[in-house]
């Protein structure tokens, strides 16, 4: 091994960086699915050839994916034969180091001097994968096949070839598949971008140079890592959260989370989390794995990302919960709702050990809401997707972020002007859910009420949400966030909740009926009492809480 | 004398060329800017150079007056009247955090909650109306807002980008009682689709409506005291200028007008200098302003943001500003990795080279102390330090703990800044499908020049201009700009369902309208001319590309074509399967004003060959170690000079550095233009 130079280090550090965010770039400014281009749900990265590990993610790809594409590359290069410059796989199967099976991910190998140097691999969430709901967010799916069409590791391109049969039966078995075939040139020619990069970065500093600076900066992440693990006390500290239901079986599913910290290490043990679900709130392990990654980057955002980070964080296999999903148990609510209960579970054992780095829990769901249908004046099958977001909990000195993006996602949302624009609906609110923000010295953010109604045609809704029975935690003495409601008013004057308050499917929608959504609050940090009075009155002045509402929650006017 | 004066403010400096269009004398002055009150810095500077203001043609000024008022939120009280059910919308934004990681964070809304209200009115996405203007709630919520105390006033209604039918029906009922001009609808700033945007855009234009006003309305006062009579421009992010009188109407365009100006100079230096692609990079204290320009064009966007949360979507000239600047900090982190930035020492402590307190190394640092930089010639510095003092505290900081010689610390603390810098460059210019080697860096601002060839070989760009006056090139940006407005409306249809004679007429209207904008600026021009664009993109998809258009005779045909080609040559991919959609027309009218002769700026007292420009040799650092570099005054090199690296170029306002294998050469209108392999 050759020694390294400091500054030859660093370069290739943010040399390996700028070739995955020039992927990112890419990729978002030519896909077609919103999603993606708009919402940004998608993450590029570099992984080691031989284990697949991470070597480098792009800065601006979507959180939760932190981990998981490290294990769907594991499981290409497992099932891999004969591999070729030019191949793309294509995988998408959850328990396969997945998501849910909207996330599809391409992996290309690469090669350098004729021999397989590393693998580069992007993930991109498609709108549709087909399966019973429109968008894929099913709310009561028992198997995975009602999820949508599942995919193994196959060469979706061979040595540089769409392969045109494959390509016709994905889009046979998916919604809205005209547009496809944009998303998968984008996210093919992101690693196109990626390669070429690549290849000029180690005709400049040499593969030996590359490798070995990668094996460095791995076990420099490492130390990093444990350098701030070293700052939290030793101990065993207990955190939970919990999921409203399964979407199937009206009970909630615990998360218990016991966070242990010895020397320079954490351990992760899930024990005592409820058992598998009938529904689709099971977690893979990959994305289960990749929630607490992404808890701890957001508790020290500083620490560079590459395999090193993850050395010094010992997760105990959670078998036998519902945080370790094997076939065919669904898994369509795994990435965007279970995935944040977990990191709030994490979030707060450790608020006990090191408050003052920490904050309140927020709101922590993707606010997934689908309705499909059909609309007669342009003759065609919609599906919109809207997402939402909620307050940020408080912490030492600051108020929470009224609607912050979900945990897991960077993804902005869509305007309404865009909604209007292309389906037949109409927003009559777009507002801030009043007293939904956590009571605390330092108060949450609030979350966000939207109200939707279908002017033609006839569609069908669905939600994947969560914190309908209780509110984001609070941390230090605060209260809890708001709770998540949904409401279904129709022309006749009724209204419908449904059962499991934040999940249902196939709500039928006749023109006129409307949806009213309103998203969670974040947590109270700090004992309300403490709350300064002028800013308990400011908060009456602007109407975010009612007069007798704060003098309830703050003990003052 | 006849002058046209250029003022350009900045975070530091007040900048000022003026050129005598019939004698051809330039003056020169740079005073520290005035912070309180930018009016005494830009007056200081008139009398440095000495103008005579009574005789002077026009001022062209570039002010940072609505984007610091903004940044430090010293903005006017602001009421908001909109649609019922979204009053909230300029408050939730679009749920966003202000970065990947870490669940902290703040956000202001620049309109408080008690100061928006709403009134019943609805438009659906066709423009057609669903629910009427209630004029009485109009009139109500308009009493309320003033009786609020509200100096400036936002009327924004959702849709109104396809209909503003009620926005302008609102603001005319408005206009009964509000007591100023300060009331913005809307669709009038940015008549295009996204409410948070479109909302946001409009109350920066409010907040800065009455700062503006008031600024521009004091240095007029001070100027015709001094005897001025003419007209007095102001420069736009758009990168052209505005008549004084006009200003405050669309006060957002100010916004970032210093960087747009910069790199407006910049095209119009490279133009005549015969050079039609150049990526301009200004290198300030704290952060470093990217743009680019093709075919003699600078890029312009739509989609800035101000801050976070902040999102501008007026056409600004495509300017990207990276965290990277001459105040960058080196320090050694846990895992015992070089880190150069983002922290800044700002100007405040600022470098250790300063003088003023700074004590952790900076990459103006490792410039000076590995001879880079004069000691003499650092500008508006109390107590600089020497360059053997500030290489100890490189070597004990730095070097130490990785075992670095202090040269070899402090040249790895640029090693990686350039690297970092480069990197930034790339992602904002080239990454976006060009190729380096077609491209010319022109580097300037104080440390520009500095950095600049070791940036371009980093980036694969083969030739480096920097212009005559490096650190004065926003100023010359004020004398270069034209009177320019521009105009953008949505259409958002298909191609197979665009009603082409009802495009062709946006285009003729935008044309009209902006023939009359500068009709009403009142300044003499050369002409009109007109840069036309379509917002293009696939059906489906969200981002837009520009297409120039040739003119306003559009055809289907021709907008097909030209957006498969911009298409492919931006992102590699051809999409026959999808279809195109028409989002939205711009037109920009410029007029055109005088243009100066560039080669005055250049004047100097050329020496007879190049040993005579010589003005001393220090012992700088290049890869490799310390060598004895010759030290040229740029005012003093002959003009068929030939300077082979290692060498450095000094001069008032910046300092060049030329690399070993570099070689420079100086062109007609005193640029020098450097060949970065030789």
């Amino acid at each position: 091994m050759t020694i390294l130079d400091p500054v030859t280090l660093a370069v290739i550090e943010s040399g390996l960086q700028q070739v995955c965010n020039e992927m990112d770039l890419a990729f978002v400014r030519s896909a077609f699915s919103p999603v993606i281009s708009e919402a940004l749900d998608r993450s590029d990265g570099i992984y080691a050839r031989e284990t697949g590990d991470l070597i480098a993610q792009g800065d601006l790809g979507l959180p939760v994916f932190v981990g998981t594409m490290q294990f769907s590359t594991q499981a290409v290069i497992a099932r891999a034969k004969n591999v070729k410059p030019g191949d793309v796989f294509i995988v998408n199967d959850p328990y396969l180091g997945g998501t849910h099976l909207m996330d599809v991910r391409f992996v290309r190998p690469f090669f350098y001097g004729g021999k397989l140097w590393c693998w580069l691999a992007n993930t991109g969430h498609w709108p549709d994968t087909g399966g019973a709901v429109p968008g894929g967010f099913s709310a009561n799916a028992t198997e995975v096949e009602q999820e949508g069409l599942r995919l193994p590791p196959v060469k979706l391109y061979k040595e540089g070839v769409l392969d045109e049969e494959i390509l016709s039966i994905i889009l046979s078995n998916i919604r809205i598949a005209d547009q496809r075939i944009g998303d998968i040139k984008a996210q093919a020619a992101a690693l196109v971008v990626g390669e070429r990069r690549l290849t000029a970065m180690l005709d400049r500093y040499g593969a030996d140079t590359v490798d070995d600076a990668v094996a460095e900066l791995r076990s420099r992440a490492s130390t990093q890592m444990r350098a701030k693990i070293a700052t939290i006390p030793d101990g065993t500290w207990h955190g939970e959260a919990f999921v409203d239901s399964d979407g199937v079986v009206d009970q909630p599913l615990k998360i218990a989370m016991a966070v242990t910290k010895a020397g320079d290490e954490l351990t992760f043990d899930m024990t005592g989390s409820s058992p598998p679900c009938k529904g689709p709130m099971n977690s893979v392990i990959a994305t289960t794995c990749s929630s607490i990654y992404l808890a701890i980057k957001h508790i020290f955002p500083e620490v560079p990302i590459n395999a090193g980070t993850f050395e010094p964080l010992k997760i105990r296999e959670p078998h036998d919960t519902f945080l370790y999903a094997k076939y065919p148990r669904p898994v369509s609510g795994c990435a965007a709702e279970v995935s944040q209960r977990i990191a709030e579970a994490v979030f707060d054992a450790l608020a006990k050990a090191i408050p003052g780095e920490l904050f309140a829990a927020p709101a922590g769901s993707s606010g997934n809401f689908a309705l499909g249908g059909f609309d007669p004046e342009r003759g065609r099958a919609f599906v919109m997707y809207v997402i939402s977001g909620g307050g940020y909990g408080g912490y030492e000195g600051f108020d929470g972020l009224s609607n912050g993006c979900s945990t897991i996602g960077i993804s902005k949302t869509t305007p309404i002007e865009v909604f209007e624009q292309r389906y037949p609906v109409r927003f009559e609110e777009y507002s801030l859910h009043e007293g939904s923000g956590g009571a605390g010295q330092w108060r949450g953010g609030f979350g966000v009420n939207y109200r939707v109604t279908l002017l033609r045609g006839e569609a069908r809704a669905s939600m994947v949400m969560d914190h309908g029975r209780v509110g984001p935690n609070g941390a230090l003495g605060g209260g809890a966030g708001g709770v998540n409601r949904v409401v279904v008013e129709r022309t006749d004057g009724s209204s419908y909740v449904p059962p499991h308050l934040s999940k249902d499917q196939d709500i039928a929608m006749a023109p006129g009926d409307s949806v009213r959504v309103s998203t969670p609050g974040g947590g109270g940090y700090g004992d309300p009492a403490r709350r300064d009075a002028g800013a308990v009155q400011r908060d009456v002045a602007l109407g975010y809480y009612g007069a007798d509402e704060a003098r309830l929650l703050f003990g003052r006017d | 004398m006849s002058a046209i004066v250029g003022i350009d403010v900045g975070g530091t400096f007040t900048d000022l060329i003026t050129v005598d269009d019939a004698t051809g004398e330039v003056r020169l002055a740079k005073v520290p800017t005035t912070v309180e009150n930018q009016a005494w810095g830009v007056l200081a500077a008139i009398d440095a150079a000495g103008v005579d203001l009574a005789s002077a043609q026009n001022v062209s000024h570039g002010t940072t007056t609505t984007t610091n008022a903004l940044l430090e939120r010293k903005i006017a009280r602001v009421g908001l009247i909109t649609t019922a059910g979204f009053r909230d919308v300029l408050e939730l934004g679009r749920r966003t955090r202000p970065s990947p990681y870490g669940l902290k964070g703040q956000f202001v809304p620049l309109i408080p909650r008690d100061l928006r209200l709403e009134v019943p009115e609805r438009m659906d996405a066709e423009g057609k109306v669903v629910t009427p203007l209630d004029e009485d709630a109009v009139r109500a919520a308009v009493a309320r807002l003033l009786e609020a105390g509200c100096e400036a006033l936002v009327i924004h209604f959702l849709h109104s980008y396809r209909n503003n039918a009620h926005e302008a029906r609102a603001a005319e009922i408005a206009a009964e009682t509000w007591p100023n001009g300060y009331i913005t609808a809307g669709s009038a700033i940015l008549s295009e689709f996204r409410e948070y945007e479109r909302g946001v855009t409009a109350a920066v234009n409010a907040s800065v409506q009455p700062v503006l006003a008031r600024y521009i309305e004091r240095l007029e006062g001070e100027l015709k005291g001094r005897g001025f009579t003419r007209d007095l421009l102001v420069m736009q992010g758009n990168g052209g200028s505005v008549a004084a009188h006009m200003v405050a109407r669309s006060a957002v365009n100010t916004v970032m007008s210093g960087p747009a100006s910069g790199v407006m100079a910049a095209a119009a230096v490279a133009r005549a200098a015969g050079l039609d692609r150049i990526v301009t990079y200004d290198m300030g204290g704290t952060s470093s302003d990217v743009g680019l320009v093709l075919d003699g064009v600078p890029q312009v966007t739509s989609e800035t943001d101000m801050e976070y949360g902040m999102p501008v979507h007026v056409p600004m000239v495509d300017v990207h500003t990276i965290g990277a600047g001459g105040g960058s900090i080196a320090h050694v982190d846990a895992s015992g990795m070089l880190r150069v930035g983002p922290e800044s020492a700002g100007a405040t402590p600022g470098p250790i080279a300063f003088g003023r307190g700074g004590a952790r190394p900076t990459i103006t640092d490792a410039n000076f102390a590995l001879g880079r930089l004069d000691p003499r010639g650092l500008l508006a510095v109390d107590g600089p330090g020497d360059p053997e003092s500030v290489l100890a505290v490189i070597g004990e900081k730095i070097g130490a703990p990785l075992g670095l010689s202090p040269d070899e610390a402090a040249a790895a603390i640029l090693q990686i800044g350039n690297h970092r810098m480069a990197g930034a460059i790339r992602m904002v210019s080239l990454a976006r499908g060009h190729d380096p080697r077609d491209f010319t860096l022109f580097a300037f601002g104080g440390a520009g020049p500095m950095h600049a060839v070791a940036l371009a070989r980093e980036l694969a760009i083969p030739r480096v201009l920097i212009p005559a006056r490096p650190g004065l090139t926003n100023a010359l940006g004020c004398i270069t700009a034209d009177l320019r407005h521009d105009f953008v409306n949505t259409l958002n249809a298909p191609l197979a369902r665009l009603d082409i004679a009802e495009a062709r007429a946006v285009l003729e209207e935008q044309r009209r309208l902006g023939r009359a904008a500068i009709a009403e600026d009142g300044v003499a021009v050369e002409g009109v001319s007109f840069l036309h664009a379509a917002d293009m993109q696939f059906e489906g998809q969200t981002h837009l590309l520009p297409v120039a258009l040739e003119g306003p005779e559009i055809t289907l045909e021709g907008l097909a074509a030209a957006f498969e080609t911009a298409y492919f040559e931006r992102f590699a991919v051809e999409l026959p399967e999808i279809r195109p959609v028409l989002v939205n027309l711009t037109t920009a009218a410029i007029g055109r004003r005088p243009a100066i002769d560039l080669k005055t700026l250049a004047a100097g007292d050329p020496a007879t060959d190049l040993a005579g420009a010589q003005i001393g040799e220090r012992a700088v650092w290049f890869p490799g170690g310390r060598v004895a570099t010759p030290i040229y005054a740029r005012d003093r090199l002959p003009a068929d000079a030939v300077i082979a690296g290692p060498a450095i170029v000094q001069q008032l306002d910046g300092t060049t550095v030329i690399d070993p294998g570099a070689v420079a050469t100086r062109d007609d209108l005193g640029n020098l233009m450097i060949a970065v392999n030789g």
